[in-house]
């Protein structure tokens, strides 16, 4: 046992999940806000695609990422731009998969946020003069803010959990695609338990402190804004 | 026209609206009426929050018509609403700095004079979660003067607050379009409010405007249905004459008349307002002797209108200014009450509307 083979897919999961919370933060705000304050037809529906990945089982997700994202999917067609023959089983593929997986848990939180704060505060700053991106900005994103990090966690800590989207998109190609999940299913089919131990040890240390600290930031957050 | 002139109909949450709303400069225009009626829907149709057909206008700037709507950013709205709203995460002093930063150039009011005029210096650095119902309303009145608004909307700004939170804020709101020089539109369903803060008056009803002019008219005159009330009242303007201290008696001057009234009514030469309710008058054909009336007013009977089963209400000029008495029906035969004849009005109670104010007169 050698912790220098942990290693690989411990950095290539935290790398993967940042890349991901960021992407869903860029992503999943605007789409909370326009659920929430947009009335419009497709609204529902739209909330509902989002939320499918929380009920289909991560294995038909893969499988469907899977076709999307292969040689003969449009994932393949945008990867032949630069020579590549498939977006699958690379980082830009688990990347893809891991923001679809993990939409509806930055989503959900911020759209709640947006509705608790009800259209008051933007109206009381519009008539102060501001304009809508301003009031998008200088209101709504601070008002919505714990919400945000509800979210941004939440997101976080399922793409560093994830395991059935990324064995099927990404292969568990070591030093590649294989993250930490995967990594840790290997040690126990290879029979490695000290390998197993530390990864899983490790595991429940990092949640308990993201689950903590979050509480913390939240519970100030929330108490500023009452 | 200098002021606000709006036309708008529609139709809001199953009730049709179409109502033409003046309110001019200098002063406090009050939308009265019962729930339902349309006062809000309104007031929110003016500052373009919602949306209703017809048009605004603004000292002849043109917020909304047929072919234009100008989005409430553009407007220059002060908007106080009847909860405060102060933005949470901002401390007192980013919430009054919210719109004055937006404002451009001040016109109406600056930081410091908004900070003295509420008394908002010692809540500055506070969070709006920590300030009692008057204070937030004040901050909420500061922070609408500072975005440097061209008309102050104030919906039912009060009627959240419990009495003593009230009386602690009414006076911020007192003469307000006087002092800043602004057009003031003012929501209320509480006609203590509108007799104390209100110059003129709309008067709503299921989304249509039954009346509108200056307050005393309209609480006084015939056919608007204020003035059969049990509560009916007068609310007349005049200025401090002088104060007397041994006998603690101030006297208003009021169209030429003298009344005595009970405490010190402000600094001599002060505008103030008094109401006199159409109860506490009664009529005489001769001025009264050995009475322990102080206040007998002349007076010329304009109308006579019965209430109930044995009373009636007596429209009773005084210059250009009008007084309700109510009486029995009794009284006005036995002394041949008749419009055109002149009596003495004794006014058995007068009450104070502090402040200073100025009503157009018609």
């Amino acid at each position: 046992m050698s912790p220098d083979e942990l290693l690989p897919p411990i950095e290539l999961t935290l790398a993967l999940a940042l890349v991901t919370t960021l992407l869903l933060v860029l992503i999943g705000v605007p789409i909370a806000w326009g659920l929430a304050r947009w009335r419009w037809a497709g609204r529902e529906a739209l909330a509902a695609i989002i939320t499918l990945p929380l009920v289909l089982p991560p294995t038909v997700l893969g499988f469907y990422l899977l076709l999307l994202l292969g040689p003969d999917g449009p994932g393949g067609a945008l990867a032949g731009l630069w020579g590549a023959r498939t977006l699958a089983f690379s980082f830009p593929g688990l990347v893809f998969g891991s923001v679809i997986y993990s939409l509806p848990f930055m989503v959900q939180p911020v759209r709640n946020a947006v509705e608790a704060m009800g259209d008051r505060p933007l109206e009381v700053a519009a008539t102060l003069r501001a304009g809508a991106w301003d009031r998008f900005f200088s209101i709504g994103l601070p008002l919505a803010r714990a919400g945000i990090l509800s979210g941004a966690v939440l997101a976080f800590a399922h793409t560093v959990g994830e395991f059935g989207v990324v064995l099927m998109i990404g292969g568990n190609i070591p030093g590649k695609t294989k993250v930490l999940s995967l990594a840790m299913y290997d040690y126990v089919e290879g029979l490695e338990w000290g390998n197993a131990h530390l990864l899983a040890g490790g595991m429940v240390v990092f949640s308990f402190l993201v689950i903590t600290i979050t509480m913390l930031l939240e519970r100030r957050l929330r108490s500023r804004l009452a | 026209m200098s002021g606000l002139s709006a036309a708008l109909r529609g139709r809001r949450g199953g009730f049709a609206i179409e109502a033409a709303i003046e309110a001019p400069a200098r002063a406090v225009t009050a939308l009265f009426g019962p729930s339902g009626a349309g006062k809000t829907s309104l007031m929110r149709a003016i500052a373009g929050l919602d949306r209703l057909e017809g048009h605004c206008v603004l000292d002849g700037d043109i917020w909304q018509d047929e072919a234009h709507f100008m989005p409430v950013e553009k407007r220059g709205v002060g908007y106080v609403f009847q909860e405060a709203s102060l933005f949470p995460h901002l401390n007192v002093r980013q919430n009054l700095e919210y719109g004055l930063r937006r404002a451009g150039p001040v016109r109406v009011i600056g930081l410091d004079d908004a900070v003295s005029l509420l008394g908002l210096a010692g809540l500055m650095d506070r969070s709006p979660l920590y300030l009692s119902g008057g204070e937030r309303q004040r901050v909420a009145l500061g922070r609408a003067l500072l975005s440097q608004p061209r008309l102050l909307l104030l919906d039912e700004p009060l009627s959240g607050l419990d009495g003593a939170a009230k009386e602690e804020i009414l006076p911020y709101f007192e003469a307000l379009g006087q002092r800043l020089g602004l057009p003031v539109l003012l929501v209320t369903h509480d006609m203590a409010e509108v007799e104390r803060l209100a110059d003129r008056m709309v008067l709503l009803r299921d989304g249509k405007v039954v009346a509108a002019g200056p307050l005393n008219r309209l609480l006084t005159g015939a056919g608007i249905g204020l003035r059969g009330g049990r509560e009916a009242a007068a609310v007349l303007l005049g200025h401090v004459a002088g104060y007397d201290t041994a006998d603690g008696l101030s006297t208003i001057a009021v169209e030429g008349l003298r009344m005595l009234v009970a405490g010190r009514a402000g600094p001599e030469g002060g505008a103030i307002r008094i109401r006199i309710a159409a109860r506490d008058v009664s009529l005489a054909l001769s001025p009264p002797r050995n009475s322990s009336i102080l206040n007998v007013l002349p007076a010329l009977v304009e109308s006579i209108e019965p209430v109930g089963d044995a009373e009636a209400v007596a429209l009773l000029r005084l210059g250009e200014q009008s007084l309700l008495a109510r009486l029995t029906r009794r009284s006005v035969r036995e002394l041949g009450l008749l419009p055109g004849l002149s009596v003495f009005a004794q006014v058995k109670g007068v009450s104070l509307l502090t402040g200073p104010g100025e009503a157009e007169r018609d």
